[in-house]
């Protein structure tokens, strides 16, 4: 215990040397910011517990919404901030997870030089990991995000897309779905059926009026969906998988800038002298983790199937909780039970 | 002594009383009708217990009880890791009921959860918050959800008349045990086509945790006509 005591002191004492200023937070969180942020799935994943007076709780299932919300409500630009403390994720029976476990944070908000703060937060984890035996892993869910807002179909099926960009099992499905021409024959309300609820009848209507549109669209671009495939299938050292996605681009042009920040970055961390011909990218890393991040994305793996620290930028999140003001931010989170567990 | 657990009351109980006694065994209430007190005839060495439905799950789980007669959708949605805490001995023909989702019925253009995934985006940009599913099978419809991929709904606890929410404005729609569907109708809502969530039926079952020193196990299967089983 005490050994994890002082893992965890020494990196707090890093992220503090590094800049950040020492935050605290509630473990009691409102659940309904987090329910509306995450989900359903989160009730299964968070304690939630109830206040006479404050309403529906949860145990703080991580640091990052907290941290946000107090930096968007009276944070000074830029900041780097630190935590550390407990947070709590009910595990599924057998898993033998811990359902409490410390984390250390660090996160920069700064809207100056991006691929800089990436290479900034990925090389302070990787100081702050040396000598254990971990793997990095890093992806870029921007790559993605662009590769589908670029593909030349209608507006509703790209929304669409994103909005399960994170469900790669709902996402394959929908692909297949728009790769073909439709056949399902629309209905029309039927005035005889009695109208309940609050899903009023114009809200149905609107929906077969998409359904009608969706129906005479043309199927997905047969090159772009191959590009978009392939854009997923990138695995290798990040400036291979860079040239491999600068190739796949020329059949998708929309990921351009995307690839043009993800090439910054790499120069950002080549700077600050980590050995990117050796760091591993994958096309689809990070993506069936909690759905903030949209940008850059790493871990830090053991074998074990949880990671000791993980981390990545969440540009949408300050957008979500700012209420009309957002700022860029990634960070990250080191466990230190993880990680003493391996020295 | 063997612990069986049963229905202490209703239908399920009857249909439980006579499943036994199809095979030679004797279950009946003993004393008043309001007294929970049973005994057993045709078998030696089992005793009854009367339980509320809902809680021979958590009976069996706890091992306080070996044996149990619960539908197939209160262990999955009570118990976590079910199939390594219970071992199914016979799924006895009644109580039949499937756990299903259920729209408005003018809602012409859900018909798969699909849809219903579809029309949950559309609502929640419209009217601020997740489309709100009442249902107090929570496990379950969360479980079924996700593995289909849903996102913006929410579940609303529901323990009682949950195909009225609707009406009542607590719930765009509902996921309920159903076995004539004929609730849902008279409250002009339609389940999607995709099946159900869970087909249920009463069921036999045995608790791995329960301590099985001085049970003859064996010997009831035998009387019951059932396959032998080896628990714990």
């Amino acid at each position: 215990m005490d050994r994890v005591r002082q893992q965890t002191e020494r990196l707090s004492a890093l992220f503090r040397d590094a800049g950040a200023v020492p935050v605290e937070t509630s473990v009691l969180q409102p659940a309904d910011t987090l329910l509306d942020l995450y989900g359903e799935d989160i009730r299964a994943r968070a304690y939630v517990t109830s206040d006479p007076v404050l309403g529906e709780q949860m145990l703080r299932p991580d640091f990052t919404v907290p941290v946000v919300q107090r930096h968007m409500a009276d944070g000074a630009e830029p900041a780097r901030y630190t935590y550390q403390g407990l947070v709590f994720r009910k595990q599924e029976a057998g898993t033998g997870r811990a359902s409490e476990y410390l984390q250390v944070g660090y996160e920069v908000f700064d809207r100056s030089d991006p691929a800089s703060a990436d290479a900034e937060v990925f090389a302070l984890f990787a100081e702050a990991l040396q000598g254990a035996p971990v793997q990095a892993e890093t992806g870029d869910i921007g790559v993605l995000i662009a590769a589908v807002a670029g593909l030349s179909t209608t507006e509703r099926r790209r929304a669409a897309l994103l909005r399960h960009l994170w469900r790669p099992g709902r996402f394959r499905a929908l692909l297949e779905r728009f790769s073909q021409a439709l056949t399902r024959v629309i209905p029309s309300v039927r005035a005889e059926v009695p109208e309940i609820g609050m899903r009023s009848v114009a809200e149905v209507e609107a929906r077969l009026v998409a359904l009608r549109e969706d129906a005479q669209t043309a199927p997905l671009d047969a090159v772009e969906l191959r590009a978009l495939q392939a854009v997923l299938e990138v695995s290798d050292m990040a400036p291979i998988a860079l040239a491999q996605l600068r190739e796949i681009a020329q059949d998708l042009p929309a990921i351009k800038p995307a690839l043009d920040r993800f090439e910054a970055r790499l120069a950002a961390l080549a700077k600050r002298g980590v050995d990117v011909d050796a760091l591993p990218f994958s096309g689809t890393y990070g993506r069936t983790t909690m759905e903030y991040y949209d940008g850059f994305v790493f871990g830090f793996h053991a074998g074990n199937p949880v990671p000791v620290a993980t981390g990545g930028r969440y540009d949408a999140l300050t957008r979500v909780l700012g209420q009309g003001r957002e700022i860029p931010a990634v960070g990250g989170v080191i466990r230190p039970e993880l990680l003493e567990a391996l020295l | 002594m063997i612990k069986l657990g049963i229905p202490s009351k209703g239908r399920l109980m009857e249909d439980t009383f006579a499943w036994f006694a199809a095979r030679g065994v004797t279950l009946a209430r003993t004393g008043s009708d309001r007294e929970y007190a049973a005994e057993v005839s045709g078998v030696d060495g089992v005793s009854l217990v009367l339980l509320s439905a809902g809680e021979i799950p958590r009976e069996l789980a706890a091992g306080r009880i070996h044996l149990g007669v619960t539908g197939t959708d209160m262990v999955r949605e009570k118990m976590p890791l079910w199939f390594e805490k219970t071992e199914t001995l016979a799924e006895m023909g009644f109580g039949h009921a499937d756990l299903i989702i259920a729209v408005p019925n003018f809602w012409v253009d859900v018909e798969t959860v699909d849809d219903l995934d579809a029309a949950a985006a559309a609502f929640r940009k419209e009217h601020g918050f997740r489309l709100r599913i009442a249902t107090k099978y929570h496990r379950l419809v969360r479980e079924y959800l996700q593995k289909h991929g849903v996102a913006d709904y929410q579940l609303v606890d529901s323990q009682g008349a949950t195909e009225g929410t609707v009406a009542n404005l607590t719930a765009e729609a509902v996921a309920d045990i159903t076995s004539t569907g004929a609730t849902l109708e008279a409250n002009h809502l339609r389940m999607l086509s995709d099946g159900p969530i869970l087909a249920s039926q009463a069921t036999l079952f045995a608790s791995k945790v329960a301590d099985w020193t001085d049970c003859d196990l064996a010997g009831l299967t035998r009387v019951l006509g059932l396959e032998n089983t080896d628990i714990g």
